[in-house]
């Protein structure tokens, strides 16, 4: 059976379930919105993640972690291009530089990292491809999944929650008329920051997801947070107000007010 | 004849159907049915599609007021049922603190439907149980700005009154949107 769908009716974490209970090997290809993302499996153990066109070989994994520094990297790229990350590892750890653990450790948070990053991913297209396995060279890992979709679990019911509490990402931000908050005594997060510099009714909350480059899980997410603080509310985009010319079955502002006039007095009178 | 529209919306068993049959001069036009879900036997039948009342005015003027499914697996009419609408009320059954919630999404999900005023109403106020007014305003996290009133959908007196204040933000809008 193909197994392949939707994210919308099948998550990262139900996935990464079937693949830990069924104990498969293979590759999980996944089309997100922005992006691709390949996560490889051996007998349902997490062996390797690739997001888009982000390095991943060793070197790179390695300077993320700050086990090597930039200059290292650098040099790594410059002069052991065609090494593997199997070769790297030995030379590093043979020079007495790293040990094992150091590069296991990075390289499983890593791939653990791409995972998480993977669960804020609630659109887009999978299929898993049965006993496909990411290119020898590589260092062999092998992570239980148990932990991550404990995780992920965790982070659905958070989605979940975010959705009611925020159901249309069409709707725009403004500041609440709260004289005497000062923002800038308010400790807000880098994405926050990105966020709040966009609030204005004009900006639908889609938009500024867009701009800011957060999916709809990560919007929701800093979004839900400066609601909480009471700094913004949700106002319709551009500041509408009574528009919709359907709703009355005249167009002349007179007419329509006085056929509310005429419900008043018989809603009065009932 | 000219036609308007308002409609009642709020979650499962807020007492939606009970609005609008206490004020609509028909038979409440309703879609309910025998409930099935396990989980929802709360009480012996649902709204499905809507409920449907009427308010005659004049000879030439007549009130629709819509009242919504409560349960979520119909909300794809919501928005078919908000098209047009003058405003809307929210319920809310003031006993049940655990629907309080989701008549903050539902609430939510209308105000990105039109840019119409609304009014919350905080329903079965008659019953022993029920959280003050003030209390669910904090939980319910309304504004102070949005206006929330006590109600019993039985009562036609508090039926009127929460119409008649969405009928009067509804003008208030209109002068303020300057003509
Ligand atoms: N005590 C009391 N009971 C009420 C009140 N309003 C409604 N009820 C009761 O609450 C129950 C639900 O009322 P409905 O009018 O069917 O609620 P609804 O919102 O239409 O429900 P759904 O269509 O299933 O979502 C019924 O048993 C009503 O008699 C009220 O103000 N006070
Ligand atoms: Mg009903």
């Amino acid at each position: 059976m193909a197994l392949r769908g939707n994210l919308r009716d099948f998550t990262i974490t139900q996935l990464l379930n079937l693949i830990n209970l069924a104990k498969k090997t293979g590759t999980l290809v996944i089309e997100g919105p922005g992006d691709f993302a390949w996560v490889a499996f051996r007998e349902g153990k997490l062996a390797y993640a690739q997001i888009g066109r982000e390095d991943n070989s060793l070197a790179a994994i390695l300077q993320r972690s700050s086990k090597i520094s930039a200059a290292q990297y650098r040099m790594i790229k410059e002069r052991a291009s065609n090494m593997t990350d199997k070769e790297l590892g030995l030379l590093l750890i043979n020079a007495g530089y790293l040990n094992q653990s150091d590069i296991l450790d990075s390289l499983q948070q890593y791939f653990i990292g791409v995972v998480r990053r993977l669960f804020t991913w609630v659109e887009g297209t999978f299929r898993f491809e049965a006993d496909q396995l990411p290119p020898s060279g590589l260092i062999p890992v092998r992570i239980d999944l148990e932990n991550l979709i404990i995780e992920g679990a965790r982070q659905l019911r958070e989605w979940e929650q975010l959705q009611e509490e925020i159901p249309s990402l069409d709707m725009a931000l403004k500041f609440m008329d709260r004289p005497g908050t000062n923002l800038r005594n308010i400790n807000l997060s880098v994405e926050e920051w990105r966020v709040v510099s966009y609030v204005n009714p004009k900006n639908t909350m889609r938009q500024i997801a867009q701009a800011t480059k957060m999916n709809d899980l990560e919007i929701r997410r800093v979004i839900y947070g400066l609601l909480q603080a009471g700094l913004v509310e949700i106002v319709r985009p551009g500041g509408a107000t009574l528009t919709n010319q359907r709703m009355f079955p005249t167009t002349n502002k007179e007419e329509q007010k006085s056929l509310v006039n005429r419900l008043i007095n018989r809603i009065r009178s009932i | 004849m000219q036609t308007v529209k308002i409609v009642v919306t709020g979650p499962f068993n807020a007492g939606k159907t009970e609005f609008i049959r206490s004020v609509s001069e028909i038979d409440v036009v309703s879609t309910e049915r025998k409930i099935s879900a396990e989980a929802e036997k709360v009480k012996s039948t649902t709204t499905v599609a809507m409920d449907f009342g009427r308010i005659t005015v004049d000879d030439d003027l007549v009130l629709y007021l819509f009242g919504t499914p409560g349960q979520k697996r119909f909300d794809f009419m919501w928005e078919i049922l908000s098209e047009g609408m003058l405003g809307f009320v929210v319920l809310v059954d003031s006993s049940r603190p655990e629907t309080f919630r989701e008549a903050r999404t539902i609430l939510e999900t209308f105000r990105a439907y039109a840019p119409t005023p609304y009014v919350v109403a905080a329903n079965k106020q008659d019953k022993e149980d029920a959280w003050d007014l003030e209390d669910m305003r904090v939980a319910l996290r309304l504004d102070s700005k949005v206006k929330f009133l006590p109600v019993v959908a039985t009562d036609k007196e508090k039926v009127k009154k929460v119409l008649l204040e969405l009928l009067y933000s509804i003008l208030a809008e209109m002068e303020a949107g300057g003509s």
